[in-house]
């Protein structure tokens, strides 16, 4: 009974994105029923992963009250570095892989102890980090990228396990693992710790909370995300020198869709997933309506602003009225 | 006299819960008028409605017989209201005379014309006979005191009819007060309506001419001072005597062992602190604002530390340099500013309760996290569910949820930093009993609060500081008098035998 | 109590130019050590010429910046500009005003559109004007497939090759610009609010300050200086061009602002410090040119100096909060 209670709460407070998320697919239906064949379907949610997974670890940083402006260029060093290191050695893939979570670990723990340790505002440190892992991988690879991927390192981003019928993508399990992983932490001591961090860090603190090291943990965990997402983006469309980039817009847009509070304290796990898997449903929706490629930016922006100020409406009416109250 | 605000049937509700019903308010010309209640009341409501922060639901207000009505902070000061809050309405990054003009800069062909602010801010503060205060400072490096008559200052540069001050002593020393007194008797000189929000009654008696008592959103009285003792004052606003206000003492029980030692302690904000808390027993700390009160507390729970002298818990020397190290040396504060640092207020009740035991390894049990509900229960927590956010609880149950979640880690000593500000009379009561219950249990209870009634009505032993020294150490039950003349100054630290037991 | 001398203002703007010098002092060094001169006219004029169109972005950047707001859309609102105006002018010098004129109009209103957004419909800037961007991109992509428009030759040397000696007129407006704003930050009341608004909205309005003005003007102020960076970017490449959005040029303004010492949490700061700002940004640019140093390298530099530098900043910052001490002194003798 509580358990009702507490998701009839859960998705009112980010319903917006559950009724936009029910919309688009409804939207979709109308146009092609087909696309809800297990094909197809399979195809968008290996297609959408990625993006997912992406969020999962954004929403650790930005509930915690940061932002991380790195991802989009560190899924794009991700690639370059598998690239250039494995060139093609099959042999070398799962070292190379290791390699990579260490390096989006490093990422992460950077970014974090300079926005705890330095008092940094995450907005700039991440920004800094985006033009020198930017600047860095181009330094280092001479400008373009260089090497190729293993088969092995492109099987979770492109291949999945055969049923008779369809193919379930590797991808999509990744997928499934990591939100059941992040959407399970945040019910731990440290999830709990991570919320109150971002909600009130003062509070926190005096509660004992050792709020910068957590802060840094959701940091690294989204560096370990941006890796993960690199691993299918890399197998799921190549090596280039774009990868990644704005990434890291989409991926904030997708958290924020999904009712989580820019300044922390606000927001679960599943609803920011939910935000990303609505922006890859309205890609596919403009697909379906044939909506010219270079007209999908101008939608996604209205659909954002418009559901952030339908939330924003609805949030600060009581909110507003509360802090009026006398104490 | 004529009156110059008359405001008729003032009603106002939060949420649907009214805080003014049917409030009547006239204050003449050049009249200083008290406006007093508990907390709750409604005398801040009716001042920010005043003030045009709030519109009110349903009533009149007339300015010098003209209706009108605010719905911008704006409107209120054109039409000669000005405002002093208790939180101050001042930009530290600005000067004295950039705040002071905040809003209503002068200027000169187009331009702001800074040499006339600066110029209009000194001639106001000599005017306020304030010397020592350059309108070109900073007001972020400014006392407490400067950025008040930084705050009266900006009120009056609208010339003002009528200024509201909303508890302005609060945070004042006593010779900043004589100040304050100085300034609101030039203010009634020049036919300026002070309307005065106080709890302490010397300074209602001492200054005010009339006296608008609240009590539950609604008028009791108004009243000339001169017709009205303060004993009376007192019985219209509460209802009932002061003495019933606190449980009585559990007969014959002594206190246990030592629980809490503070040696020799200091840091840049007290010095040579030497208090000991036994199981069982509260101990109050009283003193004036500033005294170094909440620095104590703030010390001992590792938050601006201790850097000389000893802490031990229990028999057991500890240093603690964090809150961390204090909750694991079972030390628990319930902070001064609940809001700020208590509760993270978008979380739910249940998310609060547990804090501390998610936080902390070392406290959290599954035994502990089960106890939670039977907490909140025994505090006559009054929420809608476990669930419901924290911040649409009123005052005195969010501070029930900070008390909760500190005894959920079942600590050992408990220092509790005005536990009852601004909460209503039956959560305050309730706080009474349950810090009583808590010494009963076998805690070590440090408390501080402002009010000095609170400590002496519920510590067994008052210590009083002066000017982050403890002056003296009085027994529970003392009088007034006798702890404000440490805590002013006026009487030293005896000879060294009442100190050292 | 005691009273406290008040610490010069000035303070952190002279910090930030005293950093500007430093920079100069080493990287011409660096570059005479390389066998260049870092002051010969040729790399002053690229210094100069790289300091404009940051400039114009970075000015407009301030006053939203100072309104703790932010602008994430003037890299696209520089776009549309280039177009607006080389589209507009069409090849004739008498079409000019005009085109100024629209392009002024045009930028003004969409700093007006995020202004509102953030002020009214209470969405976070960050948010408010990604969106934005992301309209005018997909504007922008819909509507020109390739550069379009013609700028007539007189203005393109006007203000994309003229110079004073070894100053580009381009900058001297930008320095113009500067001054313009400095004075009505200073000056003028809406201006000078806006440190309130940034420093605490709710005693900026309850000072009586119309604050949603305050946002909104800011904003149309933001876009207009980026309408202005879309005229040099017409007058630079002789037409318009939708791909000037590619630069990030945005990241570089805030980048610039932020490292001129203006707060991204608002209410502290100002237009001064973000010239200088922009100016060190150049003058590693400019280093990095000379010496013929990767592109790339300048990249990973300035991420560093930026980072550097709020955490300097922020340093500062916490000195100044910390609380006064009664017993300091005790402290000193009992350690």
């Amino acid at each position: 009974m509580t358990h009702v209670k507490r998701l009839g709460a859960a998705l009112q407070g980010a319903g917006t994105v559950f009724l936009l998320l029910a919309l688009v697919f409804a939207l979709i239906l109308a146009i092609n029923p087909g696309f809800f064949a297990a094909p197809s379907l399979m195809a968008f949610l290996k297609q959408a992963a990625p993006l997912v997974i992406l969020a999962a670890g954004q929403y650790f940083v930005i509930v915690s009250g940061n932002f991380d402006l790195s991802v989009g260029a560190l899924v794009g060093a991700q690639v370059v570095i598998a690239a250039r290191l494995i060139d093609g050695e099959e042999s070398r893939t799962v070292p190379v892989m290791l390699v990579m979570l260490a390096f989006g670990i490093g990422v992460g723990l950077i970014n974090g102890l300079i926005t705890t340790v330095l008092k940094v505002q995450s907005f700039i440190t991440t920004l800094g980090m985006l033009l020198v892992l930017y600047g860095a991988i181009r330094l280092w690879t001479g400008g373009a990228p260089t090497g190729a991927l293993s088969d092995a390192f492109r099987t979770p981003g492109r291949l999945g396990i055969q049923t008779p019928l369809f193919q379930i993508p590797w991808a999509l399990l990744i997928m499934i693992g990591v939100g059941a992983g992040a959407i399970a932490l945040m019910r731990t001591r440290f999830g709990r710790i991570l919320m109150a961090s971002g909600d009130n860090e003062l509070a926190a603190n005096r509660s004992g909370a050792r709020v910068d090291t957590v802060r840094t943990a959701a940091f690294v965990l989204s560096g370990v995300s941006a890796t993960i997402a690199g691993i299918l983006i890399g197998g799921f469309a190549g090596v280039s020198a774009q990868v990644g980039e704005g990434l890291e817009f989409t991926v904030i847009t997708a958290v924020v869709l999904g009712g989580v509070a820019l300044g922390g304290g606000r927001g679960t796990a599943l609803a920011a997933m939910a935000g990303a898997l609505a922006i890859e449903a309205l890609f596919t929706l403009f697909n379906q309506m044939a909506l010219p490629a270079t007209l999908r930016p101008a939608v996604q922006g209205v659909i954002i602003i418009a559901a952030v100020a339908y939330a924003a409406r609805r949030r600060i009416r009581p909110a507003l009225q509360s802090t009026a109250t006398p104490s | 006299m004529t009156a110059l605000l008359n405001m008729r049937g003032i009603d106002k509700a939060f949420l649907g819960v009214p805080v003014l019903s049917a409030v009547d308010l006239t204050v003449s010309r050049g009249e200083v008028h008290a406006l007093v209640g508990e907390n709750g009341a409604g005398k801040s409501t009716l001042m920010k409605i005043l003030a045009g922060v709030h519109t009110a639901d349903a009533g009149t207000i007339e300015l010098d017989g003209r209706a009108v009505s605010f719905t911008h902070p704006a409107a209120a000061q054109r039409a000669g209201i000005a405002s002093v809050f208790q939180e101050f309405n001042l930009l530290p990054e600005l000067t004295v005379a950039e705040n002071v003009h905040l809003g209503h800069e002068p200027r000169r062909r187009g331009a702001i014309d800074r040499r006339a602010m600066h110029e209009t801010t000194a001639a106001a503060l000599a005017d306020l006979g304030v010397a020592d205060l350059s309108p070109a400072a900073k007001v972020g490096s400014l006392s407490v005191a400067h950025q008040q008559i930084t705050e009266i200052a900006k009120a009056l540069s609208h010339g003002a009819d009528l200024i509201c001050m909303d508890e302005p002593t609060a945070a004042l020393a006593d010779a900043e007060v004589a100040l304050l007194y100085r300034l609101v008797q030039r203010l009634r000189e020049r036919g300026v309506a002070v309307l005065y929000v106080s709890h302490r009654l010397r300074e209602i008696f001492d200054l005010c001419d009339r006296i608008t008592i609240l009590k539950d959103g609604r008028l009791v009285e108004s009243v000339a001072t001169a017709d009205i003792t303060p004993d009376e004052l007192v019985t219209r606003m509460v209802g009932r005597r002061i003495e019933a206000q606190f449980p009585p003492r559990a007969a014959g029980t002594e206190p246990g062992e030592v629980r809490l030692r503070i040696d020799g302690c200091g840091n840049d904000y007290v010095d040579g602190i030497d208090l000991e808390v036994r199981a069982g027993e509260i101990v109050g700390l009283a003193g004036l604002q500033g005294s170094g009160r909440t620095e104590i507390a703030e010390a001992v729970f590792g938050i601006t530390p201790f850097t000389r002298g000893t802490v031990a818990v229990d028999g057991r020397p500890v240093r603690i340099t964090r809150p961390r190290k204090a909750i694991a040396a079972g030390i628990a504060l319930v902070t001064e500013d609940r809001k700020a640092q208590g509760l993270a207020l978008r979380q739910s009740v249940k998310a609060n309760a547990r804090m501390v035991l998610d936080a902390n390894a070392r406290v959290h049990s599954r035994r502990r996290l089960a106890r939670i509900d039977g907490i909140l229960s025994s505090l006559d927590l009054v929420a809608r569910g476990g669930d419901q956010e924290v911040q649409y609880l009123s005052g005195g149950n969010q501070q029930k949820v900070v008390v909760a979640k500190w005894l959920a880690a079942e600590p050992g000593v408990i220092v509790l930093d005005e536990p009852t500000r601004g909460i209503d009379v039956g959560a305050k009561h309730k706080l009474y009993a349950v810090i009583r219950s808590l010494a009963a249990e076998g805690l070590a209870v440090l408390l501080i609060a402002s009010e000095l009634i609170e400590v002496i009505g519920l510590a067994d032993r008052i210590a009083v500081l002066h000017d982050g020294r403890i002056a003296g150490e009085l027994p529970g039950g003392a009088s007034e008098q006798e702890v404000m003349a440490y805590a002013t100054g006026r009487r030293r630290p005896q000879s060294e035998g009442t100190q050292a037991e | 109590m005691t009273a406290f001398t008040p610490r010069p203002r000035i303070g952190a703007t002279v910090a930030i130019y005293l950093a500007l010098a430093g920079v100069l002092a080493v990287g011409g060094a660096a570059v005479a050590a390389d066998g260049g001169n870092l002051f010969a006219t040729a790399h002053l004029v690229d210094m100069l010429t790289r300091t404009s169109l940051t400039g114009f972005l970075a000015i407009g950047m301030t006053l939203v910046i100072l309104c703790r707001s932010l602008d994430l859309s003037v890299g696209y609102t520089a776009a549309l500009s280039s177009l607006v105006a080389a589209t507009t002018m069409d090849g004739q010098s008498g079409n000019v005003p005009l085109a100024v004129a629209l392009v002024l109009l045009v930028s003004g209103l969409i700093g007006a559109a995020n202004g509102a957004i953030v002020a009214f419909l209470k969405v976070n800037p960050f948010i408010a004007t990604l969106g934005t961007g992301l309209i005018l991109k997909g504007y922008l992509d819909t509507e020109y497939k390739g550069p379009a428009g013609d700028v007539p030759f007189a203005f393109q040397q006007a203000l994309g090759y003229t110079r004073f000696a070894f100053i580009p007129v381009s900058t001297v407006v930008m320095l113009a610009v500067a001054a313009a704003a400095v004075w009505f930050l200073r000056s003028t009341r809406t201006g000078h609010h806006m440190y309130a608004v940034g420093g605490d909205v709710e005693v900026a309005r309850m000072s009586g300050i119309r604050t949603t003005r305050v946002l909104l003007t800011a904003h149309v102020l933001c876009g207009m200086s980026a309408g202005l960076a879309g005229l040099l970017l017409a007058a630079r490449f002789g037409t318009g061009s939708a791909e000037a959005y590619t630069n990030l040029y945005e990241l570089d303004a805030i980048a610039a602002v932020v490292l001129g010492g203006t707060l991204l949490l608002g209410g502290k700061g100002g237009v001064a410090g973000t010239v200088a700002g922009v100016a060190i940004l150049a003058v590693l640019d400019t280093v990095f040119n000379v010496m013929q140093i990767d592109p790339f390298a300048k990249d990973v530099l300035r991420g560093v100096v930026i980072i550097a530098a709020v955490a300097l900043y922020a340093r500062r910052q916490l000195d100044r909060t910390a609380r006064r001490p009664r017993f300091a002194a005790a402290a000193g003798r009992a350690s």
